[in-house]
């Protein structure tokens, strides 16, 4: 059985892209950014996902004003990166999981959220940047460390969907993953955020306050979450702070009790406050669905907190500001 | 027929992209699109009105385009990230279109950002009646800051989070 064993959350701010392109990752202003996401890469590593899904939105790349799909899910064997008007990123052609991924659309589907699918799909920096944060600098000739299944989301036309739909669509993504019988080990990122506008005359407006409330209602009490109206958000926010929607479903695919396991927070990248949270599952809980407990071998919750985990938890929440 | 009034209208300095700007902007978005291609950009760069002339475009969406009256393009449908364009095939950084957007030099602009951003505190409502989200409230975050007014003293968060919400303004 396939399974989700942790979510991401990840700023995708196109400056960090282009830092990262430009080499200027050891300037100051940018150190201040990369630095918060070592922690991650680190854990990236250890965790050695087989397939990452990675929930993110289209920045005029793909998708014009011809097509706004609310939800599309990118069944191709890959994505390449999209030319956003100064050449490719570049980074590598992100490879695809098309036998999940079509698994995916055929169950969530039947659970009636009625997805848009691409089999043919560019990707711009709205994907591309939080796998160079969490997977880090990778050459163009060479490959990302594992294949991913994109969904793009709309935000950028109002209305996107609800925090609340997000939320139940990561849940039918997880139930979907769970029926696929090959083991794999799942990440889910949600991307975009924190505060940020940067249209019209009150561009530039960032709210640590409630990023910070967002954070921590994302790992203890999502619930709380799901019914923010899409006027808070925009009002508080920023109107392209909207983005937050997605991030509501990686939360949704996890369980409701998650290990917080890193989280950082800095202003500014360009325009935006970047924020990033690791959220895990449980062991137990996975081993628990797995039917581990039918055989009697329920395990305690001490047995399966390993060390290192609770190693991590300790070591969260570094949150560095900007000057 | 006038725009219908919406609950994000009261959101000041902001033109929220909705549907109906959507439709109505349709032409300056697909005219920003097409300057994705070089050949686009050369011929827009040559002469930008006869190249306007292309697009379904209304009379002020052309002035807009043409004075890089980037605000007014949002009023009338565009969007940033398709307007963006525009601004990069003049050369123009993003953090320049910001500025421009805002009424500050790039430079004040830049300031700003560095110093944490524009601060939501004054930059709510219109109407300057719209206190905090309910969403805010009830965080450890908000309890310090609304510390110094007792009525807004919340009770330990755990039992309620639902009812909480349901408090929250819907406009």
């Amino acid at each position: 059985m396939a399974r989700i064993v942790a979510g991401i959350g990840s700023s995708h701010v196109p400056a960090i892209g282009a830092a990262i392109d430009n080499g200027k990752t050891e300037e100051p202003y940018w150190k201040r950014v990369f630095s918060g996401f070592e922690k991650s890469q680190e854990w990236m590593r250890k965790t050695k996902p087989d397939v990452a899904i990675i929930v993110y939105n289209d920045h005029a790349s793909a998708f014009s004003v011809d097509l706004i799909p609310t939800f599309a899910l990118g069944c191709a064997a890959e994505f390449p990166p999209a030319d956003e008007g100064w050449g490719s990123r570049p980074v590598p052609v992100v490879q695809g999981h098309p036998a999940l991924a079509s698994h995916i659309a055929q169950s969530v589907i039947l659970d009636e959220f009625d997805l848009t699918i691409c089999n043919k799909m560019e990707v711009d920096h709205g994907m591309t940047v939080p796998m160079n944060l969490l997977f880090g600098k990778v050459d163009k000739n060479s490959h990302w460390p594992c294949p991913v299944i994109p969904l793009a989301v709309n935000v950028v036309m109002y209305p996107p969907p609800t925090g609340h739909r997000c939320f139940m669509l990561g849940k039918a993504i997880r139930k979907a993953v769970e029926s696929y019988p090959e083991d794999l080990k799942v990440v889910i990122f949600g991307t975009g955020g924190l505060s940020h506008q940067i249209s019209g005359p009150r561009a530039g407006l960032i709210n640590s306050k409630w990023d910070k409330a967002f954070l921590d209602n994302l790992s203890k009490d999502p619930q709380k979450l799901v019914k923010i109206p899409h006027v808070d958000y925009m009002r508080e926010a920023g109107a392209e702070g909207i983005e937050m929607v997605m991030w509501l479903v990686m939360r949704g695919a996890l369980d409701d009790k998650v290990d917080e396991v890193y989280r950082f927070y800095t202003v500014p990248a360009s325009n935006t406050a970047v924020g990033h949270i690791i959220l895990a599952n449980r062991p137990r809980a996975a081993r628990h669905r797995a039917g581990a407990h039918k055989a009697g071998k329920r395990p305690t919750a001490r047995k399966t907190k390993t060390p290192t985990k609770r190693a991590a938890a300790r070591a969260k929440a570094v949150v560095i500001r900007g000057r | 027929m006038a725009r219908k009034e919406q609950a994000y209208d009261d959101i000041p300095g902001t033109y929220v992209f909705d549907a109906e700007r959507s439709r109505e902007g349709y032409g300056i978005n697909m005219f920003c699109m097409s300057l994705m291609k070089e050949d686009n950009r050369k011929a827009f760069k040559a002469n930008d009105a006869e190249y306007l002339k292309k697009f379904k475009l209304t009379p002020d969406q052309t002035e807009a385009i043409l004075k890089r009256d980037y605000n007014r393009m949002l009023e009338l449908g565009g969007n940033i990230y398709f307007t963006a364009k525009l601004g990069a095939t003049d050369g123009h950084s993003f953090q320049h279109l910001a500025a421009v957007m805002t009424g500050n030099t790039q430079d004040d602009y830049a300031k700003m950002m560095l110093g944490g951003g524009r601060s939501i505190e004054g930059n709510r409502s219109r109407s300057g009646k719209t206190a905090p989200s309910k969403f805010i409230a009830g965080t450890a975050a908000a309890k310090k800051s609304a510390a110094a007014q007792p009525k807004a003293k919340a009770k330990p968060k755990s039992n309620k989070p639902k009812s909480k919400f349901k408090s929250a303004k819907r406009k």
